[in-house]
């Protein structure tokens, strides 16, 4: 079991509020991803929840017992860092280990379950070497396997793959993923990167200055984001914004429309622009596009398009896929 | 690329580097030396190098007039003792300052280090008063008490210091794999200091081997380490420089090896972190 339940929490550092008030339930065995831009409160959110850091007010309940005043070491929950924080003078058997080891548990049964976690994480080999004669991936499933031992009712992830390269990343989300599938266990994971976190979420809460600013599935967000922020957020590339007289003719401040719902023609559409700058990544190509009262849109058309710098093309965006906002920046339904 | 050193200027520098060392090094080797003379050949003028009668006389004459393994106990006592104590007392105490500072961690700290300004000669009467009154004059207990109490602001610095370099998210790993603070810093902190607590525990022993004033200051018999042992042949009967050499030789001499098989892990300790 492992619902959690935040209640007004509340959180001031000195005088700073970093997190104004905040309301959010997590079911048992969701994956849920705390999103959003650098110094927005995710981490300090997953560590009010961890025990790490002290609610300055308000509650947090696990499986309906109040844990606000509950050290981290009692809250049964483990955690995974971005930087690892393995034990570098214990060898990767007893990195592992080692919460078992605070539990008291007998050693047979430790040894069982340590065989167990390493079996699953592909560290069977390494157990006798110490973290520092090992790869960042294999170091990052190490502090994976001393969460896993302990058979937490959560697992809360602190930007664990920002250490990782670009191709382990997707490994290790891969891997994440599928132990989230085996273990049923709730996952709370904190993240910068949008693109993890629709691809591994059930639910993404965004986050700004310390306010949940939406909380949906990945799709919901990104069909239906709730303001423009997340509109910008969720989805890569950006959402283009327009303003001004476009959107007046529409009737509202501004409209948001996401580079693949805007088709790319070269001979006819609705606005006529100058081909900019092209990115061509094989599958797709992302034209930056200057349309002429309007500004750069970025557009998303197939690899076999070829277009090039300076070439006239028409644009038509999807007018079903057209986001709608108003002067405050709210989505209009 | 790589800094070019003209040969010229490193011979230069590999001299001035030999003349310092040699220099500093050169009054142990003459005291060890003139602890083979004989007194006759010790004050000859001018001085005899290292063409004389080497003689063991010295030493059999120190050795028969005062029990040289009674004060060498005592060292040991005293400066082991006390520094263990103090690093019982500071462990916890820098453990406190390092990771969970508050608004006056600094200035504790400038006011713990401020204490070794301050004369001791300042002190001294009060505390022989106390120590008389107790009865700690020329006991083992007393020095180790004084010694600690000495050597504590140095021992907290320098556990402060090796301790900021130990990154804080792997100690609330620790907690959040449901270690006491006990095992925090029994199992995790401890372990990862050692370098910075044994060069920690090397330079207190040797500075509380080598502390004079308060050991001289504090005994008079019973509780006299080598320090003492020395400084009762500099007196009354008139200078005996080859017996005050093989003395001196026999005070230093456990220290100066001591020092030189843990010079590695000194210098490493003194150095820690400068270099991730």
């Amino acid at each position: 079991m492992g619902s959690i339940v935040l209640e007004k929490v509340h959180k001031l550092y000195g005088n700073v509020e970093v997190i104004p008030s905040i309301d959010l339930t997590i079911n048992d065995g969701e994956f849920v991803v705390f999103v959003g831009p650098s110094g927005c409160g995710k981490s300090t959110l997953l560590r009010l929840i961890a025990g790490l850091e002290d609610t300055t007010s308000g509650a947090i309940r696990i499986d309906g017992n109040d844990v606000t005043e509950t050290p981290p070491a009692k809250r049964g929950l483990a955690m995974v860092f971005q930087s690892y924080a393995l034990y570098p003078h214990m060898s990767v058997r007893k990195n592992i280990a080692f919460p078992l080891k605070m539990a008291g548990m007998d050693k047979a049964e430790i040894d069982r379950r340590v065989e167990g976690a390493a079996n699953v994480l592909n560290l069977t080999q390494y157990l006798d070497r110490r973290p520092g004669q090992l790869s960042g991936g294999q170091r990052q499933r190490v502090a994976i396997g001393r969460a896993i031992v302990r058979e937490p009712s959560a697992f809360l992830f602190d930007e664990p793959l920002s250490n990782l390269d670009a191709a382990l990343r997707v490994n290790m989300r891969l891997e994440i993923s599928e132990l989230h599938q085996s273990l049923k266990t709730t996952m709370i994971y904190v993240t910068h990167d949008q693109v993890e976190a629709m691809t591994m979420a059930d639910k993404i809460v965004v986050l700004q200055a310390g306010n949940i600013e939406q909380v949906g599935s990945p799709l919901e967000l990104y069909r239906n984001p709730r303001n423009r922020f997340v509109a910008g957020f969720i989805g890569s590339p950006k959402m283009n914004f327009i303003e001004g007289a476009e959107a007046a003719k529409r009737g509202v401040h501004a409209i948001g429309v996401r580079p693949e719902h805007i088709a790319l023609s070269k001979d006819s559409g609705l606005w006529k622009g100058t081909v900019g700058l092209s990115e061509h990544l094989g599958s797709d190509t992302f034209c930056y596009v200057n349309v002429e009262g309007i500004g750069t849109l970025n557009v998303r058309t197939s690899g076999e398009v070829s277009v090039h710098h300076g070439d006239t093309v028409w644009l038509t965006p999807g007018e079903a896929n057209i986001h709608r906002f108003d002067k405050d920046g709210m989505a209009i339904r | 690329m790589a800094r070019q050193v003209k040969t010229r200027n490193k011979v230069i520098v590999t001299i001035a580097a030999w003349a310092v060392g040699i220099a500093i090094f050169f009054p142990i080797l003459w005291t060890v030396i003139t602890s083979f003379k004989s007194e006759a050949d010790a004050i000859a003028d001018p001085p005899v190098f290292l063409f004389f009668n080497w003689t063991l006389e010295n030493y059999v004459t120190v050795q028969e007039r005062s029990d040289y393994f009674n004060h060498f106990m005592n060292s040991v006592v005293i400066s082991v003792g006390s520094t263990l104590i103090g690093l019982l007392i500071a462990v916890p105490a820098a453990w406190a300052m390092a990771f969970v500072p508050g608004k006056r961690t600094k200035d504790l700290l400038m006011w713990m280090l401020s204490t070794k300004m301050l004369p001791p000669v300042g002190v001294l009467v009060p505390l022989y008063l106390i120590f008389r009154d107790i009865g700690l004059l020329d006991t083992r207990i007393g020095l180790v008490i004084v010694l600690t109490l000495i050597n504590l602001p140095i021992i907290i610095w320098m556990l402060y210091t090796y301790f900021r370099e130990i990154p804080g998210e792997i100690l609330e790993a620790a907690r959040m794999d449901g270690a006491t603070l006990k095992a925090e810093i029994l199992y995790v902190l401890t372990p990862m200091a050692v370098p910075g607590i044994a060069s920690t525990l090397l330079l207190n022993i040797i500075l509380a081997w080598n502390e004079a004033f308060w050991t001289l200051n504090l005994t008079a018999a019973n509780a006299a380490p080598l320090t003492a042992f020395i400084a009762s042949y500099s007196s009354p009967e008139g200078l005996f420089y080859a017996k005050l050499s093989a003395a001196s030789t026999m005070a230093i001499a456990p220290i100066l090896i001591m020092g030189w098989f843990s010079q590695k892990q000194l210098v490493r300790g003194l150095t820690f972190g400068a270099v991730k």
